[in-house]
C-alpha cells in the first residue's frame, strides 16, 4: 500500500476538485436552508391554524415526509417527478441543472418537514394567553402569530433549528446519488482516478466535520448569548 | 400499476431469494434490526466511557461522539468500504460494509440516548446503591440500566425508524435493498419511474410511521405508569 501522502489532494487538479465539491456542498445547504425556513414557518403556522382542514394538510405534509429516507426523495425527484411534466419543459429542464434542482427540492421538502416540528414546538412553548391577548386586543391570527408569538419563540427554537441545519449539511452528501457534484461525489472521483482513497476520504472528513463544528460552536454561542428566559 | 404488483413484487419483497441472494425489503428489515442489536452493546460502552469519572475513558470517547456526529453516514460508509477490506484482509461484501457503517454510526446515537437515560435517574438511585455495598458496574447492571432502559425504549424504537431510513443509503453501494431494488425495477420497466418510486416511498413510510406511532404509543404509557408510582 502506498504511503500516505496529503501532497495529491491538497494541491493541483485533485485538490480543485474537492474545492469545488465543497463550494458546491456549501451552495446546496445555504440554498436549501434560504427556501427551507420560510416553508418550515408557513408550514408550524398552519399546523396551529384555527382551521382543522389546515392543521390535516400541515400533519400529513410533515408525516409524509419525515417517514421517508431522503433518499427515496431524491431518487423521485430526480427520476420520477420531471416524467410528469409536459415533454417541452421535460426537455428543457433536461439542458440545464436538473441534478441540482431536483437534490435542492428534496432538501428543502425534506428539512422543512423536520424544521417546521421545531417551530412548533417553540411555539407551543409561549402561553396560550399571549394569543388570546393578542387576539383581544383585536390582531388577527396572523398578526399575533408575526408580532408575538414568533418573536417571543426564537430564543427557544433557535438552537434546535442550528441543528436541523447541521442536519441539512450532513445530507447535502446523499445528493451525490443523482450525480450532483458536490463533496462526496468528488472524493469518490479522487479516489477512483488516483487511487488514493485514504488521502481523499481524510480531506473530505476534514471539510465536512470542519463545517459541522463551526454549527456545533455557533448553537452553542447562541444559547449562551441567549438563554432561555423562564417565566 | 397492478401488473408492475404482479410481475415485481416477490422481486421487491425478497430480492432474488431463493434463486440468488436475498434482497429487497426483508434485506432492509434484517439490516435495519441486525444493525440496531449490535450497536446496542457499542452503545452501552460508549454512553458508559462518556459519563465514567476517568478522563482517560471519557476524553477520546467524547471526541470520537463529536467527530462521527459531524459527519455524513455516506462517508462513514466509504471509509467502512474503503478501509475494512485494509484491516481484516479479505474482501467484504456489500452487506458487511453497511452494516459495520451503521452499527458504529448507531453506536454513536444510541450512545447519546444511553446516556441521557442514565442522567435522568436522580442521582439517589446510584449513592443509595454504592452505600448498599454494590460496586459501580454493578449498580449500573442491576440498579440504573434497568430503569434507564424503560425510559429509553420509546427514543430506542425512533433510533429504529432511522436505522431503516438509513438502510437506504446502501443503494450507493450497489447493496440489494429495497431502494436499490426499486431502481432496478424502474430501469427494466424504463417507463414507470413515477409509479416504482411512489410505491417505495409508500413502503418506507408504512413501516417508519407505524413504527413511530407505536413509539409515541410507549411514550404516552410510560408516563401515565410514571406517574402513578
Amino acid at each position: 500500500m502506498n504511503t500516505f501522502d496529503l501532497s495529491v489532494v491538497l494541491s493541483g487538479q485533485y485538490h480543485d476538485w474537492l474545492i469545488s465539491g465543497f463550494l458546491l456542498s456549501i451552495q446546496l445547504a445555504l440554498i436549501s436552508l434560504a427556501i427551507a425556513l420560510p416553508l418550515a414557518i408557513v408550514i408550524a403556522v398552519l399546523r396551529m391554524a384555527p382551521y382543522a382542514a389546515l392543521r390535516a394538510i400541515a400533519i400529513t405534509y410533515v408525516e409524509a415526509i419525515r417517514n421517508v429516507p431522503l433518499l427515496a426523495h431524491m431518487l423521485f425527484w430526480y427520476f420520477g417527478a420531471p416524467e410528469l411534466l409536459p415533454t417541452p419543459i421535460k426537455s428543457w429542464i433536461y439542458d440545464h441543472n436538473i441534478e441540482a434542482v431536483s437534490a435542492v427540492i428534496a432538501l428543502v421538502l425534506y428539512t422543512a418537514a423536520y424544521m417546521s416540528e421545531d417551530i412548533r414546538s417553540g411555539l407551543r412553548s409561549i402561553p396560550r394567553e399571549q394569543m388570546e391577548a393578542g387576539r383581544t386586543l383585536g390582531f388577527g391570527f396572523l398578526s399575533t402569530m408575526r408580532l408575538v408569538i414568533l418573536p417571543q419563540s426564537l430564543r427557544v427554537t433557535v438552537p434546535p433549528l442550528i441543528s436541523q441545519t447541521l442536519n441539512l449539511w450532513k445530507n447535502t452528501s446523499i445528493a451525490m446519488v443523482i450525480g450532483v457534484a458536490e463533496m462526496m461525489y468528488q472524493a469518490q472521483q479522487v479516489e477512483s482516478s488516483t487511487f488514493r482513497g485514504f488521502e481523499s476520504y481524510a480531506v473530505t472528513t476534514v471539510g465536512y466535520v470542519g463545517v459541522s463544528i463551526i454549527i456545533t460552536l455557533l448553537s452553542s454561542w447562541y444559547q449562551q448569548r441567549y438563554p432561555v428566559r423562564s417565566a | 400499476m397492478l401488473d408492475i404488483i404482479h410481475n415485481y413484487g416477490l422481486f421487491y419483497l425478497i430480492g432474488q431469494y431463493p434463486n440468488g441472494p436475498l434482497g429487497g425489503l426483508l434485506m432492509t428489515l434484517i439490516l435495519a434490526a441486525m444493525a440496531l442489536v449490535l450497536a446496542f452493546p457499542v452503545g452501552v460502552l460508549l454512553a458508559l466511557c462518556r459519563i465514567s469519572p476517568y478522563r482517560l475513558l471519557r476524553l477520546p470517547v467524547t471526541g470520537l461522539v463529536y467527530v462521527l456526529r459531524g459527519t455524513p453516514l455516506l462517508m462513514v460508509i466509504f471509509w467502512a468500504y474503503f478501509l475494512l477490506p485494509t484491516l481484516t484482509g479479505q474482501r467484504t461484501d456489500q452487506f458487511g460494509t453497511m452494516l459495520a457503517a451503521l452499527v458504529i454510526f448507531d453506536g454513536v446515537y444510541l450512545a447519546e440516548i444511553i446516556r441521557a437515560g442514565i442522567l435522568g435517574l436522580p442521582r439517589g438511585q446510584m449513592e443509595s446503591s454504592r452505600s448498599l455495598g454494590f460496586s459501580y458496574l454493578a449498580t449500573m447492571r442491576l440498579v440504573i440500566m434497568p430503569q434507564a432502559f424503560r425510559n429509553m425504549l420509546p427514543s430506542l424504537v425512533n433510533q429504529f425508524v432511522s436505522t431503516i431510513k438509513e438502510t437506504s443509503l446502501g443503494y450507493i453501494i450497489s447493496l440489494s435493498e429495497v431502494s436499490f431494488v426499486a431502481s432496478q425495477i424502474s430501469a427494466q420497466l424504463l417507463t414507470k419511474p413515477v409509479q416504482v418510486y411512489a410505491v417505495l416511498g409508500l413502503t418506507y413510510f408504512v413501516m417508519c410511521f407505524s413504527l413511530s406511532r407505536f413509539a409515541f404509543w410507549l411514550e404516552r404509557r410510560l408516563a401515565v405508569r410514571t406517574a402513578k408510582v
